[in-house]
């Protein structure tokens, strides 16, 4: 076929439109919630002492962590969807849910504590902490790809890396509600481990799945 | 481009035609420049065209065209250089001075859009194939297969984006 026909056929088909990637994102993501949700209430479910639990500003910082995470990590990986996107001051965003993170750490810092440093830390959830992120940001993050790959990104194992950490803030803006570890220091370190862990399934996923 | 993506059919051809010596020279360009033969870059200039094509939604109205379109270029060549880098090829360094010079051609022939085509289910193909080769309209082509023209416009739809994907995936 010579690039003469081909331009021509193109030119046929130029009554197909296809809808801006941000809307298919957002289609996909709404698809994939209730996914997430039924293995959020059919393992774990929201902890027993919610409504006092609500009065610890602690406890509510993690839904501002995560979710400010899920936000910013949305904005870049649509940002990085146009093909001649590039990454520069637009990885800032993502020190935004990092920087509340350390300023929830030092406030608790400051005040006095019943319980000691790494005992914080380690908490007592550690383990369904790594175990559920993971698990319920696994549909988010099929559904984050197949939004983005409507897109086209010039880098898609870095975009991929994007879509993990949408979906891994978005699953522990959820696993948030069950996890009665509130100090920031634990948020800091295994919801970052399992972040980090979605985060490469999704680098990796993106370097196949969201070649153009 | 705004004019194409608002449905003016004619803008669009238009559009692509002007932009396919420019992107033609510049795959050139990068072929010479990575010491590969330049004559398969009428195959990677039809894989720019399709991508162009099916991400058009990508580009920002308001933004300039060029960046976009280079973005889309540089890739699809760094994606076909990659491709073939798994191939053995002698230097072209080696027989430049036997190779003549000659100009680039108006329109090209490429092997792999037309190799991929024939994979196409049968529907696809014949639709693909009256409307590009034949140039046959949308309505003949619809008149021609006993198809409604929503019908035809579909089965040229998924043919453009079956052989991309083909495309991609050789």
């Amino acid at each position: 076929m010579d690039t003469d026909q081909l331009i021509r056929t193109l030119a046929a088909d130029n009554t197909y439109h296809a809808r801006p990637v941000g809307l298919v994102l957002a289609l996909a993501l709404l698809a994939a919630a209730p996914v997430s949700l039924a293995l959020f209430f059919a393992m774990l479910g929201v902890r027993p002492d919610v409504s006092s639990a609500m009065r610890n500003p602690f406890f509510d910082l993690k839904f501002v962590v995560t979710l400010a995470l899920a936000f910013s990590a949305i904005a870049v990986s649509l940002h990085l969807s146009r093909p001649e996107a590039l990454l520069r001051g637009w990885s800032l965003l993502l020190l935004i849910p990092v920087g509340i993170l350390v300023a929830g750490i030092g406030g608790e810092m400051m005040l006095p504590q019943r319980l000691p440093m790494l005992t914080r830390l380690v908490g007592s959830n550690s383990r369904i902490c790594m175990g559920a992120i993971p698990l319920i940001s696994l549909p988010l993050l099929v559904a984050a790809l197949v939004g983005l790959r409507h897109g086209a990104p010039t880098r898609p194992a870095v975009t991929g890396a994007i879509a993990g950490l949408l979906s891994s803030g978005l699953a522990a803006t959820l696993y948030a509600a069950h996890c009665t570890d509130d100090s920031p220091l634990f948020v800091a370190t295994w919801y970052s481990l399992a972040t980090a862990f979605v985060t490469a399934m999704g680098a990796l996923a993106g370097r196949t799945v969201l070649r153009y | 481009m705004r004019q194409a993506l608002a449905g003016d059919g004619a803008a669009y051809h238009g559009l692509l035609k002007a932009v396919t010596p420019v992107l033609r020279a510049a795959t050139r360009r990068g072929l010479a420049h990575a010491g590969q033969p330049v004559d398969q870059a009428e195959d990677i200039v039809q894989d720019i065209l399709l991508a162009v094509h099916l991400k058009r939604h990508t580009w920002d109205v308001e933004a300039p065209l060029a960046p976009w379109l280079f973005a889309i270029a540089r890739n699809k060549l760094i994606d076909a250089l990659r491709r073939r880098g798994r191939r053995i090829f002698v230097n072209i360094d080696d027989f430049a001075e036997t190779i003549p010079d000659k100009p680039a051609a108006e329109t090209a022939s490429a092997s792999e859009v037309a190799a991929h085509l024939q994979s196409l289910p049968l529907r696809q193909r014949e639709v693909l194939q009256a409307i590009a080769v034949d140039s046959t309209s949308i309505k003949d082509t619809a008149a021609k297969f006993a198809m409604s023209e929503g019908a035809v416009r579909v089965a040229l739809h998924r043919g453009l984006t079956a052989l991309t994907a083909r495309l991609r995936k050789q």
